[in-house]
């Protein structure tokens, strides 16, 4: 890695600007990622007094534990369900925004403040909408004769974590692929037209392909944002439930830890989602080095 | 636009303002609620036009909350909020800058072994070590404090980057004059690579500010101390009661989301250039 041509000397100055960075990284990043890896391979006891070395037995037993295999799926569909909703929508309305000469800033603006909301609150705010006795919309459900509850109903609450964690990603989703289509010549859009390509065809034939560095640079994004910040979205609303239907990965960490205290298990859980969060950097790393590939 | 079709152009706006619509959909049922009486919730049916109890909810949510369920006044969460950001912001910034700084300008040993260091700490998200960094938090006594709330967020790799990547395009020749003209580093740093700097900070201020208020599993585990609590995990604390009361409720999610929607408003250039080049 380079610096620049010219430096400046010195013994013990460059080390002063880094410690304050190395040293809260060292103490609130790596040690406690070395203590998870550790703990992963005890077990304590039940009154937490003594703990064994037992290996690889915790990944063992999350593998045949049939709540850990769950909590898997549920992860895939939510992080699947809300990237393609998520993402679905957002080019939809970049599209169009991207038609739009006049008026485009103004529907930018209206379309990007969501981002600011935290995923709890939005998540708050779709439990509202949605409650079963005052929501809004389970209102309207009724009249067409659904009977909407994501307090008993497994796949209610699903559709609910990821409307509200979709909702909240729109506004980034959006923002980068209005930049992609505005980096996409205008000449290539204008040749299809004389050639008499109609809008539909000219944006699945031609803008579309332009666009696969962006759809794939923000399918990484939004997997990691669905896998790990998404976490206030569930405790905020289902809690995991019902009957762990919403149980995802990063809340199973938090709920066998910190309130089931069973810190071997949660410690291997911990040890498997960096091992997620390690290929999803490399892939995105991978892709951005190589950002132009058609 | 390639040709003018003015029932195109006419359904196109009609399908922005539906997606403005739904975004803005979820808001607007906050604020119409939060504008109600007690009962009114309750009836069944949730009216559609705000009603006229607004002041005294947000009053009565300002400055006594909902004690009952634990919950300190919202101000008060605000405030926390508040002070909680800001030291996150203008921590990681100013570690990342001069952390930036020495690995642009410097030559020394390690310097590769420190960079990767804080190239690791983007694999490691504070979901993926929960326990483990709590211990080591609790360990340090800093559980219930604004030092617990901030200090462990703020190590950043991607300001870090991006601040490096912007030092490497400052001209060679600043740092030849600045030599020549017989100024430290220090000197250097603050008079010449500071000012230059000032769009990116700002544009990261934007990002990281709102990345702090919006902090919400962090000060779940480490603040048990109402006093230490932040409006966004506050109304947790208010909806897992008995018998929630939407129209205050409401009111404190409306107060917890304006700081950063305002912000994103304002400073819309700003957000979007941060929100851009950290994600490159």
């Amino acid at each position: 890695m380079q610096t620049k041509r010219m430096t400046f000397p010195g013994h013990w100055l460059p080390y002063a600007l880094l410690a304050p960075q190395v040293i809260i990284t060292l103490i609130f990043f790596i040690w406690p990622a070395g203590q998870a890896m550790y703990q992963s391979l005890l077990r304590e006891d039940a009154f937490g007094l003594r703990s064994t070395f037992v290996g690889l037995e915790n990944f063992a037993r999350l593998f045949r534990d049939g709540a850990y295999l769950n909590s898997l799926s549920v992860t895939a569909v939510f992080a699947i369900g809300t990237t393609l909703l998520s993402m679905s929508v957002a080019l939809l309305l970049a599209s169009t925004v991207n038609r739009m000469i006049r008026s485009r800033s103004t529907y930018t603006t209206l379309l990007v403040w969501p981002y600011a909301i935290a995923p709890a609150i939005a998540g708050v705010l779709w439990w509202f909408i949605f409650h079963p006795s005052i929501g809004v919309i389970p209102y309207v459900l009724n009249v067409v004769g659904y009977d909407w509850n994501h307090r008993t109903s497994g796949a209610d609450a699903m559709m609910l974590v990821v409307f509200a964690a979709a909702w909240k990603q729109i506004s980034y989703n959006f923002l980068f692929f209005l930049a992609g289509l505005q980096s996409i010549p205008q000449s290539l859009i204008e040749a299809a037209a004389i050639d008499g390509a109609s809008p539909i065809k000219r944006f699945w034939t031609i803008v579309f392909p332009l666009l696969t560095p962006t759809t794939f640079f923000l399918m990484v994004v939004n997997v990691v944002y669905a896998m790990f910040d998404t976490f206030g979205i569930i405790h905020a609303t289902t809690e995991g439930g019902p009957s762990q239907a919403t149980n995802t990965l990063v809340y199973k960490v938090y709920s066998d830890g910190f309130v089931g205290l069973n810190l071997g298990s949660s410690a291997a859980q911990s040890v498997i989602l960096m091992a997620i969060v390690v290929a999803l950097t490399v892939v995105q790393f991978r892709f951005i080095e190589r950002r132009v590939n058609y | 636009m390639v040709e003018n079709r003015p029932w195109a152009n006419f359904f196109a706006h009609l399908m922005l303002i539906g997606g403005v619509a739904l975004v803005v959909f979820p808001v607007y049922i906050a604020i119409v609620a939060s504008t109600q009486a007690p009962g009114d919730l309750l009836r069944g049916s949730l009216p559609m036009l705000p009603g006229s109890h607004g002041w005294e909810n947000y009053k009565a949510m300002w400055s006594t909350g909902l004690s009952r369920a634990g919950a300190p006044p919202a101000g008060h969460m605000l405030w926390n909020s508040f002070v909680m950001a800001m030291a996150i912001t203008i921590g990681k910034l100013s570690i990342s800058l001069l952390s930036a700084f020495a690995i642009v300008y410097f030559r020394f040993r390690f310097r590769m072994f420190f960079f990767w260091l804080i190239f690791i700490t983007l694999m490691l998200p504070v979901e993926v070590r929960i326990i483990p960094t709590y211990q080591v938090v609790a360990d340090l006594s800093m559980l219930n404090s604004f030092a617990g709330l901030s200090i462990p967020l703020i190590a950043s790799a991607t300001a870090t980057f991006l601040f490096r990547q912007f030092f490497m395009t400052v001209p060679e020749e600043m740092l030849e004059a600045a030599r020549v003209d017989g100024a430290g580093p220090l000197k250097f740093f603050k008079d010449i690579l500071m000012p230059l700097s000032i769009t990116n900070i700002a544009a990261l201020f934007v990002i990281m500010f709102i990345y702090g208020w919006n902090q919400y599993l962090w000060p779940l585990l480490i603040t048990t101390d109402p006093d230490y609590y932040t409006i966004v995990m506050g109304i947790q604390r208010m909806t897992s009661e008995e018998n929630p009361q939407w129209h205050l409720i409401m009111a404190a999610v409306v107060l917890a989301a304006l700081p950063p929607v305002l912000v994103i408003l304002f400073m819309q250039r700003l957000f979007v250039k941060g929100l851009t080049e950290t994600e490159k």
